[in-house]
């Protein structure tokens, strides 16, 4: 089965090319394709899990690509345990998406395209996971970048859309440019770029420490930017601009976590180096609490969401921070993180949808007119929380025990008070969206079934994801799944620590309800002045960036670079012509006073002097007779004189 | 060899040469007649080069194929040696192919003041002197083809230009032969310095400087003139300041050969003559143009960001692109050449592509100002400005489009150049962070170019104005480049792969 | 003798030089193109007295034979001279020689 691995990346790029040549003239505009190929990929997926979920030795298979000197790069698929995991979820989150967005976009302006774009998206992105090579890698990661692009654009005719847009992919080709060299750095150690070969290499420890230092502090740049961590992660709020149903399949569950995938696919890497460790782990406890904060003073339903997720994402950072003993755990979190962001979003969506806005202060009471959407946005809510025995819990705790027992009381510590916000930002928004009164203009209604339908299924996976490696009943079929070494690393289940998790996920609860049980115009978290607006104010990222560094290179800089071409260099170049025609007049002058003077100068005298005599000849013949008598005498007085 | 084999080269060459004299023996008033023999010629011209292409042997791309050695001016031992290999294989296609399109486009738009005679005669003979210069294994006949260039490029900068055409041609014809003079006199000097008998031959002066036969600095003497010549013609920072001005004021059709293919011939140049023939200068000057190269990414990416005009814009990313390109070059390993001539290649496709569009819009909208056509160009014309939107993003370097390959194996060679160069390694990697900044640069200013003419709704002043989308006699022209900018994006074997082995021949002068 | 009485030469001499004047003057001073033509007939018969004079003193006769050239010559001159001014009094209805002066710059 795993020869047609190639399949699952493939197919929906088909798909691609097929809906943007023929969408518009098929029924259903293109979208059935794109579902379609999807689903096709989703059940190779499966089956591609099924062969490998015994665990064992990757497999791999490529063909070569081409070759450029000593660059020889090859082609192909390397599919292990996490791998396969990955796909299945980029697949399934994608089809609940595309499902879900033929009833969100119904009637959009470009909804073929829209299709097509998602298509890509699914390929490129699964192009990134199932990759043999660091550079097919790279292609993957910087395609879903550019589509990330796209569809954060889709609405074009707004500026800020585009803005947003511009700022996402510039954002994170700043971590790309440092993720590109990290694999320049890999490939002119291992001498290869391909996956197996440099982890195998490292594995053997014939990489010096030093190279993969450098290695995956550079790579983890491009994790930083593609992930939205700290100091990457102001792109991600403003992608939020895309519509619901791309914020929820690639700014929350698919391409956003391949930066944290990134680093599991190339642990070994990781691993061998303890500082790249600490870094990574340094990153993510910053993170996951600032985003935290940062949900926390958000009216935008999305964006309490999108800060949420750049929070998460930093929780796996900090569990692959942790080294070996959190790998799975981070990457359980990925996988049941997928499952209930992308509820959340969609659900979102769906609240949008009924509302048409995203502003929680004109939401309120929206559980009675849209019950699925209530439900499944609690679940999901719960499911992010931590909340027994949910999906977040289970992986959650996981991260916090192997925290816990490897002795990184820092991430530990960050781990929990993060688990604390987390549901006191969640409960915030259950409460502002759906309890109390209805405060906007809409007439709110519960969203078609084509929408709903995505929900349930989101929300069926969140409750019981968190079950494919509940250590607590002794399953641990994610662990056997995904891991590093030979055998999966069981983390023993505490109660202790779960009860500290869940009493911290229970005071978040408690806080949110005592803080928003009843709606106020002024948020109560107010009260802390300055600090509030200094967390409200982003910290002051955003405007660090725009003013202090784009502003004044796309302006002032280029200006600056622009007026030297123009004025200086080209200067010179003008300059240079300007004084070679001044010399070319002044010989030209030279020329025709001197060298030609010399010339008119014999004509002019002949001229004048010929002008002058000529008043001698006055035609008088008598006259004439006169100069010839005087002209006699004359010579004949010389002549007796001379004589 | 068969006499197929001997004159391929030759009949590709000067067809189009013929079919500008077959031009210019219609009467004036024949216009379509006249155009229709454009094309055909030029297509001739292509049919051979793709029977050449089925006739090439890819294994032996270091070897000289459809060579022909035959004698020429006995006095000065110039010799009429023309052939193929590796290296010039793909820039000899894309002339050919670039100069076909353009003249296609020519069937349907022709600039102010019209003339197509002169138009079509000119355009094909620009063609010889592009497609000779790429195939001459002769110094002189190097030399001449490279000026034959230069002629038809300053008329037709001259006559069909906009507004400030005629400064825009002096500046373009004067300054590539202030270049071409120093080159000129560094290939005598090869003449007179190099083996005996004294020769012009490309092969024999490059065995000569493989075995050391200049000494250092004579080559360094010598380098420094060719350099000229090539700098000015790539071009080079900071030599690049009459681009700009002939790309802007070019017709569409010139600023598409201008920069799809004469900006090659420069860099084609340092790959064919300044490095094998001066090894110990290459070596030396590496640095300084590696230095230049990142210069000219970063500087143009910046000016991009001020350009007001759409095609101004589009010519400084030309700079920028070039630098990756001489970056490359500089770093003198197997790598980096092989990523110059794949980017001088996809640089081709790409910017001339990117200028035909330009054109178009120019031709719609009567303005290049960003500012006059003010946004919404995706529904207005929702094709073009797509197609524009694919080409610009495939200029940024995206993966899976033809620009990316040449960007970042120009970058990875820089992180990893040649032996011959590691003195200075970490200077190169510090130019390789550079162009990494450039990159991002580079995508700031497309994008922001997109959302400034693409997106956004319609301004007032164009919403009643009908403006059609793309023409199906633009489509045409245009079709091969855009199959060709993703082909080579997922497929860069088809130039890698002809040019890898004549690379590798190559690099041994500098160890490998 | 008869021939003991001859006229002695400076006398001659002076006559023939006051008849030259006499013509000099005729040809520079008056306008009348008929009278000119005749001062130079004064001017060429001067001349004859002096050479037939001389022949005489000197006892050679080429002199004479001057003189007589210089009487057909004159009488050639008068008669091309009368033609000339009749032309031009044809022409110009008038012999004035300050009149006639278009042969000039």
């Amino acid at each position: 089965m795993i020869r047609f691995a190639w399949l699952v990346p493939a197919l929906p790029l088909v798909a691609f090319f097929l809906i943007v040549f023929f969408g518009k003239r098929t029924p259903g505009k293109g979208a059935p394709i794109g579902i379609a190929a999807v689903f096709a990929a989703f059940v190779l997926s499966l089956l591609v899990l099924s062969h490998v979920a015994g665990g064992g030795e990757p497999v791999e298979r490529s063909l070569p690509f081409f070759q450029a000197g000593r660059l020889e790069l090859e082609v192909g698929t390397r599919v292990d345990g996490l791998a396969a995991v990955m796909m299945v979820v980029v697949t399934l989150v994608s089809l609940a998406v595309q499902v879900y967005s033929v009833g969100y976009m119904h009637g959009d302006r470009r909804y073929t395209w829209y299709f097509a774009a998602l298509s890509l998206f699914t390929g490129s992105m699964l192009n990134l996971v199932v990759a043999s090579n660091l550079f097919q890698l790279l292609v993957g990661w910087e395609l879903v970048g550019i589509c990330s692009y796209l569809l954060i654009g889709h609405w074009w005719e707004e500026k800020e859309n585009s803005n947003a847009a511009i700022k996402a992919f510039i954002t994170t080709k700043t971590g790309d440019v440092p993720f590109l060299f990290g694999i320049f750095v890999l490939w002119l150690a291992a001498g290869t770029a391909n996956i197996g070969e440099i982890t195998e290499l490292v594995e053997h420890g014939e990489i010096a420490a030093g190279t993969l230092t450098v290695a995956a502090l550079l790579l983890f740049g491009g994790a930083i930017g593609k992930s939205a961590q700290f100091p990457l992660h102001v792109w991600l709020p403003d992608a939020m601009a895309g519509p619901t149903p791309v914020s929820a399949l690639i700014h929350a569950a698919t391409m956003v976590a391949a930066g944290v995938y990134l680093a599991a696919r190339l642990f070994a890497v990781f691993a061998a180096s303890a500082t790249a460790l600490s870094f990574v782990g340094a990153i993510g406890v910053v993170t996951m609490l600032i985003a935290a904060v940062l949900a926390l003073v958000q009216d935008d339903i999305k964006r309490v969401l999108a800060y949420s997720t750049v929070s998460q994402l930093a929780y796996m950072m900090a569990g692959l921070g942790l080294g070996e003993p959190g790998f799975t755990p981070s990457q359980f979190h990925l996988f049941t993180h997928a499952w209930f962001k992308a509820l959340l979003f969609l659900a979102a969506g769906s609240v949008i949808h009924a509302v048409h806005t995203n502003d929680m202060r004109a939401m309120g009471g929206l559980r009675r007119q849209m019950p699925v959407t209530f439900w499944t946005f609690l679940v999901g809510s719960a499911a992010l929380a931590g909340i027994f025995p949910l999906a977040g819990f289970w992986s959650k705790d996981e991260i916090i025990a192997a925290a816990w027992h490897s002795g990184h009381d820092l991430i530990f510590v960050g781990a929990l008070a993060t688990a604390a916000l987390t549901a006191l930002y969640m409960t915030r928004a259950v409460l502002l969206t759906f309890f109390g009164e209805y405060r906007g203009e809409a007439h709110p209604h519960e969203s078609p079934r084509v929408m709903t339908w995505p929900l349930l299924l989101l929300a069926a996976l969140s409750v019981g994801a968190g079950f494919l490696n509940a250590s607590a009943f002794g399953v641990h079929t994610f662990a056997e799944w995904v891991h590093v070494g030979p055998e999966a690393h069981v983390e023993p289940f505490s109660w202790a620590l779960a009860a500290v998790s869940l009493l911290a996920a229970g005071a978040g609860v408690a806080a949110g309800v005592a803080l928003y049980g009843r709606y106020r115009e002024r948020d109560p978290l107010r009260a802390a002045g300055p600090l509030y607006t200094f967390v409200e104010r982003k910290y002051f990222l955003d405007d660090l960036y725009l003013k202090g560094i784009v502003r004044p290179t796309a302006y002032t800089v280029a200006a600056a670079v622009n007026w030297t071409n123009q004025y200086i260099l080209d200067g010179l170049v003008n300059a240079a012509g300007w004084v070679a025609r001044r010399v070319a007049r002044l010989v030209d002058r030279l020329d025709r006073r001197v060298v030609d003077g010399a010339v008119n100068g014999v004509a002019f005298t002949t001229n004048v002097s010929g002008g002058l005599l000529r008043y001698i000849q006055t035609g008088n013949v008598q006259r004439y007779a006169v100069f010839l008598f005087v002209g006699v005498a004359v010579l004949a007085i010389l002549i007796t004189r001379v004589a | 060899m068969s006499g197929w084999e001997k004159s391929a080269v030759t009949l590709a060459v000067f067809l189009p040469a013929a079919g500008a004299l077959a031009v210019a023996l219609v009467p004036r008033h024949l216009d379509r007649l006249i155009r229709a023999l454009g094309i055909l010629s030029s297509g001739a011209a292509l049919a051979v080069g793709v029977a050449i292409l089925f006739g090439f042997d890819y294994g032996a791309g270091r070897e000289l194929q459809f060579e022909l050695n035959t004698r020429w001016i006995d006095a000065i031992n110039a010799r009429y040696h023309v052939g193929l290999d590796g290296i010039s294989l793909p820039l000899f296609e894309l002339t050919l192919l670039l100069s076909f399109l353009c003249l296609v486009y020519t069937w349907r738009f022709l600039p102010e003041p019209g003339r197509p005679k002169a138009f079509v005669a000119l355009t094909l003979l620009l063609e010889t002197g592009m497609a000779g210069t790429f195939v001459a294994f002769d110094l002189i006949l190097f030399f001449i083809f490279w000026e034959l260039v230069l002629v038809p490029m300053y008329f037709l900068i001259g006559i069909w230009g906009s507004a400030n055409r005629e400064y825009a041609a002096i500046k373009f014809f004067l300054y590539t032969l202030f270049g071409s003079v120093f080159m000129l006199l560094a290939f005598l000097g090869m003449f007179f310095k190099g083996p005996t008998p004294h020769t012009f031959d490309l092969l024999a002066l490059q065995e000569f400087g493989a075995a050391g036969g200049f000494s250092r600095d004579l080559q360094m003497l010598l380098f420094a003139g060719v350099f000229l010549g090539f700098a000015i013609k790539v071009p080079m920072w900071p030599f690049h300041t009459w681009l700009p001005d002939a790309h802007t004021e070019a017709p569409t059709i010139g600023s598409v050969l201008l920069a799809g293919i004469l900006l090659k011939m420069g860099t084609y140049g340092f790959v064919r003559i300044a490095l094998p023939v001066l090894p110990d200068a290459a070596r030396a000057w590496a640095p300084a143009i590696g230095v230049l190269a990142v210069i000219a990414i970063v500087y143009a990416a910046l000016a991009c960001l001020a350009q007001r005009d759409l095609k101004r814009l589009i010519a400084f990313s030309s700079v920028g692109h070039m630098g990756f390109v001489m970056l490359g070059i500089a770093t003198l390993s197997d790598i980096g050449i092989n990523a110059a001539i794949f980017g001088m290649v996809a640089h081709g496709i790409i910017t001339g592509m990117l200028f035909f569009e330009v054109g178009s819009i120019y031709d719609r909208y009567h303005t290049r100002m960003i500012a006059d056509i003010g946004g919404g160009m995706l529904q207005k014309i929702p094709w073009l400005a797509g197609l524009f939107a694919y080409t610009a993003i495939a200029s940024l370097g995206l993966p899976g489009l033809a620009g990316f390959w040449g960007e970042v194996m120009a970058l990875l060679s820089a992180y990893n150049p040649s032996g011959a160069v590691s003195e200075w390694t970490t200077l190169f990697r510090t130019l390789m962070v550079f162009g990494g900044i450039g990159t991002i640069l580079t995508a700031g200013y497309f994008l922001w170019m997109l959302q400034r003419v693409n997106l956004g709704t319609v301004p007032d002043r164009w919403r009643d104005v009908p403006i059609p989308d793309v023409t199906r006699v633009e489509l045409v022209a245009w079709a091969p480049l855009l199959v060709g900018i993703l082909l080579l994006g997922v497929f860069p074997r088809a130039v890698l792969g002809v040019t890898n082995e004549a690379v590798e021949a190559l690099v041994r002068v500098f160890g490998g | 003798m008869i021939a003991e009485a001859t006229i002695r030469l400076p006398f001659v001499l002076f006559f023939s030089a006051v008849l030259f004047a006499a013509g000099v003057y005729g040809v520079l001073a008056r306008r009348n193109a008929v009278l000119v033509l005749m001062s130079i007939e004064l001017m060429l018969n001067a001349v004859n007295l002096n050479l037939v004079a001389f022949a005489a003193r000197l006892g050679d006769l080429a002199g004479q034979v001057f003189a007589l050239f210089v009487i057909t010559v004159a009488a050639a001159e008068v008669g091309i001279g009368l033609a000339i001014v009749i032309l031009i009094y044809r022409n110009r209805e008038t012999i004035n020689v300050d009149e006639v002066n278009l042969l000039k710059w």
